[in-house]
């Protein structure tokens, strides 16, 4: 039988259209996103119909988890720094370079000053871990900004009245951001759709407590409504 | 389109010019991209989330006179419990009113439920801001012109025509924070511009006790109280 001659067939494929396209796909995504910031705990926000973005300058995060575990994190690290530092004075707390240094590169922090500069001292990776096994324990004072006297590391009075160590944060937050003179600082509260209300009640409580009236409540975009918005 | 054409030149072999092609193979090259979009894909968050803007009234006392005064007539107030219930009642308790739990009535979540109440309510008002709302749209008036005017509307709506209903929002400590958010929702959606978020008195307390019999609501003195009359 004859053989029938095998054709050679080149099997190479032009790669370089796809090529465009993958690195068109790139620049989108590296144009439009922002980086997803890194929480110690996951909450899944409420939808709603608002139309207002977060703030990208200026703002404060309070995150807020199931039991009322505070967590801040503040876009502007410079005037983090400063407030960690008078925060600190006010409970005796100092700092070192160092740990001022950790404290620019962390994003979202929540234990309470008095175990802040051994937090900081922890490298990126134990501090994560630290973080994930505190929070498996219910009720821990370890993890968490105090927001009741009673945890507090030390007995304040701010305007006649006694304030708790979150309270602290809040005021000296908000009064380093006078000295900029920049635009108003926004207080963000992010919270679980499932907490339940007393929880998100008594940190709006302490706020107003500061005459901090005006909060932005994080929601996460409900699909559109019956076109009403 | 990856190819080259590379003429050789000189050489000994003058006649026979030999055709090179240059193929650049780019299969890495999106190998690469690929990966560095999966890594995009799943390290960002493409929308930013939302805000809610939500203004709590002050602690301090207001002046004498110039406090918020609801008109009977005109406020809602709206009652969210646990595991998603909702109740609204009409107009202002009284001495008597608290008393009797038929005044606390049940109603949904969502677009057929509340936010039909809220419409019916705000009717006017309503269609008013919806028309500014379509002008902004249509780019006729910009943001700030629009919240002027939007804010005209809804005072007008108060203080001269006196159609504008109260909308006194009171969360239960065991609702979830989504319901408070829902109700904000719905009272955006429905452009009321007086609305309020407290905390419930006693005569809201017993009526939600009344109706549902959940004695977790009640105040400790309540509590006492209603255990004294069993």
């Amino acid at each position: 039988m004859a053989k029938a001659p095998v054709k050679k067939h080149s099997t190479f494929i032009d790669m370089t259209a796809m090529s465009d396209v993958t690195v068109l796909l790139l620049t989108f995504f590296m144009l439009t996103s922002t980086f997803v910031k890194k929480e110690p705990i996951t909450v899944t926000t409420p939808a709603s119909v608002s139309e207002i973005k977060v703030p990208e300058t200026n703002s404060m995060t309070i995150l807020v988890d199931e039991q009322g575990k505070i967590f801040l994190s503040m876009d502007n690290m410079n005037d983090l720094v400063e407030i960690t530092k008078l925060v600190g004075a006010d409970y005796g707390v100092s700092f070192t370079e160092s740990q001022m240094d950790a404290l620019r590169k962390i994003t979202t922090f929540g234990v309470p000053i008095t175990k802040l500069p051994a937090y900081l001292d922890l490298t990126v990776e134990q501090q994560d871990k630290f973080m994930a096994e505190q929070l498996e324990i219910p009720n821990n004072p370890n993890v968490g900004i105090p927001a009741d006297t009673l945890t507090s590391a030390a007995k304040l009075t701010y305007q006649g009245r006694s304030i708790n160590e979150f309270q602290n944060w809040i005021r000296h937050a908000r009064a380093v951001d006078l000295q900029d003179g920049s635009k108003d600082l926004e207080l963000v509260i992010k919270a679980d759709r499932t907490t339940r209300y007393e929880v998100v009640k008594n940190i709006m409580n302490n706020l107003r407590d500061l005459r901090e009236n005006r909060y932005l409540l994080v929601t996460s975009l409900r699909a559109s409504s019956s076109g009403n918005e | 389109m990856s190819e080259v054409q590379v003429q050789e030149k000189g050489g000994q072999k003058k006649s026979r010019q030999k055709k090179h092609t240059l193929r650049v193979d780019f299969t890495p090259m999106v190998d690469m991209n690929m990966l560095l979009i999966t890594f995009f894909m799943f390290c960002t968050t493409l929308l930013k989330p939302q805000v809610m803007n939500l203004s709590m009234p002050s602690t301090e006392k207001a002046e004498e006179g110039k406090e918020l005064k609801a008109r009977e007539s005109s406020a809602i107030t709206i009652l969210m419990g646990p595991n998603n219930q909702l109740f609204y009642y009409e107009g202002m308790l009284t001495e008597e009113s608290y008393k009797d739990s038929t005044l606390l009535r049940p109603i949904a979540y969502g677009e057929d439920g509340i936010r039909q109440l809220l419409l019916r309510k705000n009717v006017g008002t309503y269609e008013q801001i919806q028309a500014l709302k379509e002008q902004r749209d249509r780019g006729e008036i910009d943001q700030a012109a629009y919240d002027t005017l939007t804010t005209q509307v809804q005072r007008r709506a108060n203080e001269e025509l006196k159609i504008a209903p109260t909308v006194l929002i009171k969360p239960l400590d065991a609702a979830a924070y989504a319901n408070m958010v829902d109700i904000l929702d719905e009272i955006l959606i429905t452009n009321i511009g007086f609305y309020q978020v407290t905390d419930l008195s006693d005569g809201d307390r017993y009526l939600y006790y009344t109706r549902t019999g959940d004695e977790s609501v009640l105040s400790p003195e309540q509590k006492a109280q209603v255990d004294k009359l069993k």
